[in-house]
C-alpha cells in the first residue's frame, strides 16, 4: 500500500472559508476536489502538501446552469455530472465526446471539471476541450473575483494563473450555434490520451467563421492549435481544409517522446484526429450524428 | 449444459465452492492478517540501475520515535543473509552490501510501529551512491568492455548467464541446407510482468519462546518456502510453518522467495514481534519476476510445396541482474526446446544465452509453463512469415503440417514425448466456429476499400504437470506433490494437498474429483491447503502442475480410501472383496445389487466396533504421492479477428475463437474461466503490455498507469468451444488448463494484426503492438519496444 506523508485537514464550508483556510495553512496547503490527480500523487509522494482544503461540501460549486445565455458548470462538478448533463449534451457534443473517453467511471465519479483544469496536466482532455470553446473561467481569491480565458489560465505544465489562496469557481461557455467534437486515441480505455483533438466550428453561408482546435498530450501551447484555426476560418468546412488545417496542427504543435510514442507519431496522431474532429464536428452541423 | 441444474456429484459444472467467501468480502489474504503487537516493515529501494553503495546512514531513521528496528545489507551479512540462492543456482543479494544492480533493488528495510512511520523512515536513510554505467540493452550485454553486473562473483568478467542447447545442430543444418525455402524472423518477446491485483507480503512471526516461526505469505509453494526457509536461514524445518492463505492471483509471480520476506523473518526475530510488509504497486512490478524478455531470431525451413521441414533459433535471454528464474533445474531455459510446436518437422535446433542486465531479476513468472509461451510464440510466428512466404493460407499451412492423431505418442526432436492429440480436429473446429472461409472472404472485400483487416492463427501445444521426479527437480526437490484424505464417521470427507489455489478454483475442482472417485457430494468434501502444518509435502502451483499432478495425486488418494472401503464394507456384507462390485458411492454384491453399502455407511462401520478384516487397520483414511510419469501436453486452435484503423495505428481484436483441449473437462465451468482470463492475459501482453527500460535503466513500467492491464472494454466476447482428447497416462485423462489460453492467444493477435498489415508489406510486429507500434511497422519503421521510445 502507497501510503502519503502527514499532512493536516480542513474541511471548507463556503468559497470565502475555503479563501480563509488556504490563506491561513498557506503557500504549502493544497485543495482537494475529486482527489483522483492529488492524491496518487501524494501517496507516491511526489506532492507532500502540509495541508489539504477540503472543498467537496461546496454544494454551491456542483451546479450545471445556463445563465444568461451561457453554460456555467461549477467547479465542483463530476466527470460523470458533465457527462449525463443533457444541456451540455445538446449544445456541446464535444463535452460529452470527452468524457466518454477520460479515465473509467470510477474516477470519472469522482473527479471534478475545476480539478481537471487546475491540475494542468498537459494530457487532460477537459483543457482541450474548453479551450477549443473559448470558455472563460471564474476564480476568486482573497483580492476578489476575477474571470480569466481558458486560454490564458494555463502557464505550462502543471502551473495555471490561479494565486495561492485563489479557488476556481465555475467555467462558463457562450451557448452558440457551433457545431463540435472531440476525438482521442488512447493506448486501453481508461489510459490518458496519447493525443486528442477538440473541434469547434462556427459556420454561416458555408463559411467557417470561427474554428476552435484544441489539443492535448501534444505540447500545444494553451493547448490549441492557433495556426490551424486561422487557417480554417474564411473558406468552405471541406475535407481539402480540414486536411490542411491538420497539417498545420500537426506542425504546431510541440510533443515530446514516450511510452505513448514517438515524436512523429504524436504530430501525426494531432493531424489525424484534428481531421476526423473537424470532419465530426461538420457533419454534426449538417445534423448528421458522427 | 446450464449452471441452474442439479449438482454434479463428481465432475461437471458447478459453481464454485470458494465464491461465496470472496463475493462476499470474507477471504483472508495476507494483508488481512493482524497479529496482537505487530509491526510493520518497508524497505528501501535503489533509484539508481547500477551504483556503488558508499556509505548508508540510518542514525536520523533509527531515532524516528516509532522505528523499531533498520536492517541493512550489513546487518544481514553479520547473520550470514545478505545473499541468498536463487531457483536458478545463482545468489541473489537480500539487501545490498556493495552495489546496487537494478532500479528498485533493496537496500534497508525499516520496522516501525505503523506503516506511515515505516514509510516515513525511509526518507530518513542517507544512501551514497557511486553511480555506474548500466547494461540495459541485453544484445549490448556482452559486448567487450560492458560494465561487468555481478563482480560479486569471483573471477567474473562478463555478464554471461550461461549458454543451453537442445536438438541435433548437424541434422537441422543439413535440412535447412537442402529446403528450397528458407525464412527468418527476428522477434522479441518484450519483458512482461505478471502483475497480480494483490501484491507479494509477508507477515513473520517469530515465537522466541517455542523457536517456531510461522509465516503467513503470498507464495504459491508453501512447503517449498519452508524448504528453502530451512535450508537459507538455518532454522529448523519442523520449526517453520508457513501459510499461504487466500492469495490474490500469482501467475508465477508468487513462486519464489523474495527480500522482503526474508527482511520480515529477519525483523521478527531482531523486533520479537510480528512484523508485516506487504509491497506497493510501484515495488511489485518494478522488482518482482518478470517474464519472458526472450529475443528471438527464428529460421525455418521448408519444401516447396509447404512441408515444414526444420526450425532453429538463437535466444537471447536476459535475465536481469540476478538469474532467479524458476525452473526444473535441468533446463535453464525451461521448456523453450518444446519449440517445434504442434508439427511434424524433421530436425530442430536451439541456442539459449543467458546474460546479465540492471533490470530486475525474475525470467519465468507469468503463465507461461516454464517458457512453453516463447517457444509457441516463435513457432507460430515462423509458420505465419512461412505462409506469407509462401502465399500459402496460414491455416492451410498449419493444416498440413499438423502432428496426425496415429503419431501419438510422439516424441519430437527435441526430446519430448507428446502424450495425446487430434489437432486436425481442433483445428477444423476452430475454423468452423470462426466461419474461416467467409472471413477470408470478407477481408477480401474490405482490402479492395483500402481497409485492414486481419485473420491470426495460432496452434499451440502445452507442456504441463512438471513433473517426473527423474528429469525435473527445483533446487534438488523431486516434482512429485503429495494428498491426504479423511473420511469422517459421518461420511464426510476433507482432502489435504500440497497446491495451493490463487483463483484457479481448488475447493471446487479437487472436491469434484474426490467426489467422481467416492461418490461423495462435492460440497461434503472439505479441500484443505496452503498451511505446511495442515497438508501433505508438494512442489505447489504453477505450470498448470496442480491438475496433473496434484489432480492425479487426489483421485489416486480416494482410489485407495475406495479400496480399503470395499474391505471393509465386505466385513459388513460378509462376502469376499472379490465379490464387491463399485458403482458411484456405493460397493455392493455381485449378482445382487440391492446387497450394498454406502460411503457413508462404510465410514461409520470402519470408525465403529465392527472387526475389521486384514489390510484394514481402522478408518478408511489413506495417503499417497504422485510422481507423474511423463508431463501432460494440452493443445489448442485460436482464431482472432482484428481490425486495424490505418490512420492511427489502433488495433480492435473484433473476434476471438478459442477451441481447447486439455483432456478431462472436472468443471467445465472454471475450464472456461480459465481460458477466459488466459485470454484476456494474452491480448493485455499482444497489445498493451511491456516493462521498458530507459538508458539509464530506469524502469517505464513501475504503475498501472504505465503498465497496462486489458479492460473489458478490449476483449471481445470469447468464443469458446472444445475437443476432449484424454492425457493415456493421467489417472483421471486430464491435462491442466491454467496456462494454455495466455501460451497460445498472443500469437493469435500478432498474427491477426501482422495479416491486417499484410497489404503494406508488414511481415512482423513486435509486441506490445500499441497504436504507435503499429502505425510505425505499417510505415517500416518500427522501434524497440524493449527500451524507450525516443
Ligand atoms: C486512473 C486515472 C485515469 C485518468 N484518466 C484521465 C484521462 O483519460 N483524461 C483526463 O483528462 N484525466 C484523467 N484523469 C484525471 C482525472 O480527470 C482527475 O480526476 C482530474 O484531472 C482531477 O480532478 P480532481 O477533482 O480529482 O482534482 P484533485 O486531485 O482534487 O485536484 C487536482 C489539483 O487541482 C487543484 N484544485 C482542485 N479543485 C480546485 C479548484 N476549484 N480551484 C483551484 N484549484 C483546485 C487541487 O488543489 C490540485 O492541485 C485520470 C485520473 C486517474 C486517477
Amino acid at each position: 500500500m502507497q501510503v502519503p506523508a502527514t499532512f493536516q485537514y480542513a474541511r471548507a464550508t463556503g468559497v470565502e472559508h475555503a479563501i480563509e483556510l488556504l490563506t491561513r495553512y498557506g503557500p504549502e496547503a493544497r485543495l482537494v476536489a475529486g482527489g483522483h490527480s492529488l492524491l496518487p500523487m501524494m501517496k507516491l509522494r511526489l506532492a507532500q502538501p502540509e495541508a489539504l482544503i477540503d472543498i467537496n461540501g461546496l454544494d454551491e460549486l456542483t451546479r450545471i446552469r445556463v445563465d444568461g445565455g451561457e453554460l456555467a458548470v461549477g467547479a465542483m462538478v463530476r466527470h460523470a455530472g458533465l457527462l449525463a448533463s443533457a444541456v451540455v449534451g445538446e449544445h456541446f457534443p464535444v463535452l460529452r465526446d470527452a468524457e466518454r473517453m477520460i479515465a473509467d467511471p470510477l474516477v470519472r465519479n469522482r473527479g471534478t471539471v475545476g480539478g481537471s483544469l487546475c491540475q494542468a496536466d498537459p494530457s487532460e482532455d477537459l483543457s482541450a476541450a474548453f479551450c477549443a470553446l473559448r470558455a472563460t473561467l471564474v476564480a476568486q481569491g482573497p483580492d476578489g473575483r476575477r474571470v480569466v480565458p481558458v486560454r490564458e489560465f494555463f502557464l505550462g505544465p502543471y502551473e495555471t494563473v490561479l494565486g495561492e489562496a485563489e479557488l476556481l469557481l465555475e467555467v462558463r461557455v457562450p451557448i452558440r450555434s457551433h457545431a463540435s467534437a472531440y476525438r482521442k486515441v488512447e493506448r486501453r480505455a481508461g489510459d490518458w490520451a496519447v493525443a486528442a483533438a477538440a473541434a469547434v466550428l462556427e459556420l454561416s453561408g458555408g463559411v467557417v467563421t470561427e474554428a476552435g482546435i484544441g489539443l492535448t498530450a501534444v505540447g500545444a501551447p494553451r493547448f490549441v492549435a492557433e495556426e490551424a484555426e486561422r487557417y480554417l476560418c474564411g473558406g468552405p468546412p471541406d475535407e481539402e481544409r480540414f486536411a490542411e488545417a491538420g497539417r498545420v496542427a500537426g506542425e504546431e504543435c510541440r510533443p515530446s517522446a514516450d511510452q505513448r510514442g514517438p515524436v512523429d507519431y504524436k504530430r501525426h496522431l494531432a493531424a489525424e484526429l484534428t481531421v476526423r474532429a473537424l470532419r465530426a464536428a461538420a457533419a454534426r452541423a449538417q445534423g448528421q450524428e458522427a | 449444459m446450464t449452471t441452474t441444474g442439479e449438482r454434479p456429484v463428481g465432475f461437471g459444472r458447478m459453481t464454485r465452492k470458494e465464491d461465496a467467501r470472496f463475493v462476499r468480502g470474507h477471504g483472508t489474504y495476507v494483508d488481512d492478517v493482524r497479529l496482537p503487537g505487530m509491526l510493520y516493515g518497508a524497505v528501501l529501494r535503489s533509484p539508481l540501475a547500477h551504483a556503488r553503495i558508499v556509505s548508508v546512514d540510518t542514525s536520523a531513521a533509527e531515532a524516528h520515535p516509532k522505528v523499531r528496528a533498520v536492517i541493512t545489507g550489513e546487518t544481514l551479512a553479520g547473520l550470514g543473509l545478505a545473499w541468498m540462492p536463487t531457483l536458478s543456482y545463482d545468489t541473489q543479494a537480500v539487501l545490498a552490501t556493495d552495489k546496487v544492480r537494478f532500479q528498485g533493488q533493496e537496500v534497508a528495510f525499516v520496522v516501525a510501529e505503523d506503516r506511515y512511520a515505516a514509510r516515513d523512515a525511509l526518507e530518513l536513510i542517507d544512501v551514497e551512491y557511486d553511480p555506474l554505467p548500466p547494461v540495459v540493452d541485453a544484445r549490448r550485454a556482452l559486448d567487450p568492455g560492458a560494465p561487468v553486473i555481478r563482480d560479486d562473483k569471483e573471477g567474473r568478467t562478463d555478464n554471461h548467464v550461461f549458454d543451453w542447447e537442445a536438438g541435433d545442430r548437424a541434422a537441422t543444418d543439413e535440412v535447412f541446407a537442402r529446403a528450397d525455402v528458407v525464412v527468418g524472423q527476428d522477434m522479441l518477446y518484450p519483458r512482461v510482468h505478471p502483475a497480480p491485483l494483490e501484491t507479494c507480503g509477508t507477515v513473520a512471526d517469530m515465537d522466541a519462546v517455542t523457536g517456531k516461526l510461522t509465516v503467513w505469505s503470498t507464495t504459491q509453494a508453501p512447503h517449498a518456502h519452508r524448504t528453502l526457509y530451512a535450508m537459507v536461514a538455518g532454522l529448523p524445518e519442523h520449526k517453520i510453518r508457513v501459510i499461504s492463505p487466500d492469495i490474490g492471483g500469482g501467475f508465477g509471480n508468487k513462486v519464489g522467495i523474495y527480500p522482503g520476506y526474508v527482511c520480515a523473518v529477519v525483523g521478527s526475530i531482531v523486533t520479537g514481534k510480528p512484523v508485516k510488509w506487504v509491497e506497493d504497486r510501484s515495488e511489485n512490478l518494478m522488482s518482482t519476476s518478470f517474464a519472458r524478455d526472450y529475443h528471438m531470431p527464428g529460421e525455418m525451413a521448408a519444401s516447396r510445396d509447404g512441408r515444414i521441414l526444420g526450425v532453429r533459433v538463437k535466444v537471447l535471454a536476459d535475465h536481469g541482474a540476478f538469474n532467479s528464474t524458476a525452473q526444473p533445474t535441468k533446463y535453464p531455459a525451461g521448456f523453450f526446446h518444446i519449440f517445434t510446436g504442434s508439427y511434424d518437422i524433421e530436425a530442430a535446433h536451439c541456442e539459449v544465452t543467458g546474460v546479465y542486465t540492471n533490470k530486475a531479476p525474475g525470467g519465468v513468472a507469468y503463465a507461461c509453463s516454464f517458457r512453453v509461451t516463447e517457444a509457441v510464440y516463435l513457432v507460430e510466428r515462423m509458420v505465419d512469415v512461412l505462409a506469407a512466404e509462401l502465399g500459402t493460407d496460414p491455416a492451410e499451412l498449419r493444416m498440413r503440417n499438423l502432428l496426425r492423431p496415429e503419431q501419438f505418442p510422439y516424441r519430437n526432436k527435441t526430446g519430448w514425448e507428446y502424450d495425446s492429440g487430434d489437432y486436425p480436429r481442433a483445428l477444423r473446429l476452430a475454423m468452423d466456429l470462426a466461419h474461416y472461409e467467409e472471413l477470408r472472404r470478407e477481408q477480401a472485400e474490405r482490402r479492395e476499400r483500402g481497409e485492414l483487416m486481419g485473420i491470426g492463427v495460432s496452434f499451440f501445444t502445452e507442456a504441463v504437470g512438471a513433473g517426473p521426479r527423474k528429469h525435473m527437480d527445483i533446487l534438488g526437490l523431486g516434482m512429485a506433490d503429495g494428498a491426504e484424505l479423511r473420511v469422517h464417521p459421518t461420511g464426510k470427507a476433507v482432502l489435504r494437498i500440497s497446491v495451493q489455489t490463487q483463483g484457479q478454483g481448488h475447493e471446487t475442482t479437487f472436491a469434484q474429483i474426490v467426489a467422481e472417485e467416492l461418490g461423495i457430494p462435492p460440497e461434503d468434501i472439505d479441500v484443505v491447503h496452503g498451511d505446511t502444518d495442515q497438508t501433505p509435502f508438494g512442489l505447489g502451483t504453477y505450470g498448470s502442475r496442480s491438475t496433473p499432478v496434484s489432480g492425479a495425486a487426489a483421485a489416486l488418494v480416494a482410489r485407495k480410501v475406495r479400496e480399503r472401503a470395499r474391505l471393509v464394507a465386505s466385513a459388513m456384507l460378509e462376502v469376499s472383496p472379490d465379490d464387491l462390485e463399485w458403482e458411484k458411492g456405493r460397493w455392493f454384491v455381485t449378482g445382487d445389487p440391492d446387497q450394498g453399502r454406502t460411503m457413508a455407511e462404510i465410514a461409520l462401520a470402519a470408525h465403529s466396533t465392527l472387526e475389521l478384516p486384514e489390510g484394514v487397520e481402522g478408518h478408511l483414511d489413506a495417503s499417497c504421492v504422485y510422481n507423474p510419469p511423463n508431463l501432460t501436453f494440452p493443445f489448442g486452435a485460436y482464431i482472432c479477428v482484428a481490425d486495424v484503423d490505418a490512420g492511427t495505428g489502433q488495433v480492435k481484436v473484433r473476434r476471438f475463437v478459442a477451441v481447447d483441449d486439455c483432456g478431462t473437462r472436472i468443471n467445465p465451468m472454471i475450464v472456461e474461466g480459465q481460458v477466459h482470463g488466459g485470454l484476456a492475459d494474452g491480448l493485455g501482453m499482444a497489445l498493451m503490455q511491456v516493462i521498458a527500460f530507459d538508458e539509464d535503466g530506469n524502469c517505464l513500467g513501475g504503475s498501472f498507469m504505465d503498465y497496462l492491464l486489458p479492460t473489458a472494454v478490449e476483449c471481445p466476447s470469447w468464443e469458446l468451444g472444445e475437443t476432449v482428447t484424454p492425457s493415456p497416462h493421467h489417472p483421471i485423462g486430464a491435462k491442466g488448463v491454467g496456462e494454455s489460453a495466455t501460451v497460445g492467444s498472443p500469437a493469435a493477435v500478432v498474427n491477426a494484426v501482422v495479416d491486417a498489415l499484410r497489404p503494406l508489406g508488414v511481415r512482423h510486429v513486435d509486441m506490445p503492438l500499441t497504436p504507435a507500434a503499429v502505425w510505425r511497422a505499417a510505415r517500416g519503421q518500427p522501434f524497440r519496444s524493449d527500451l524507450a521510445i525516443t
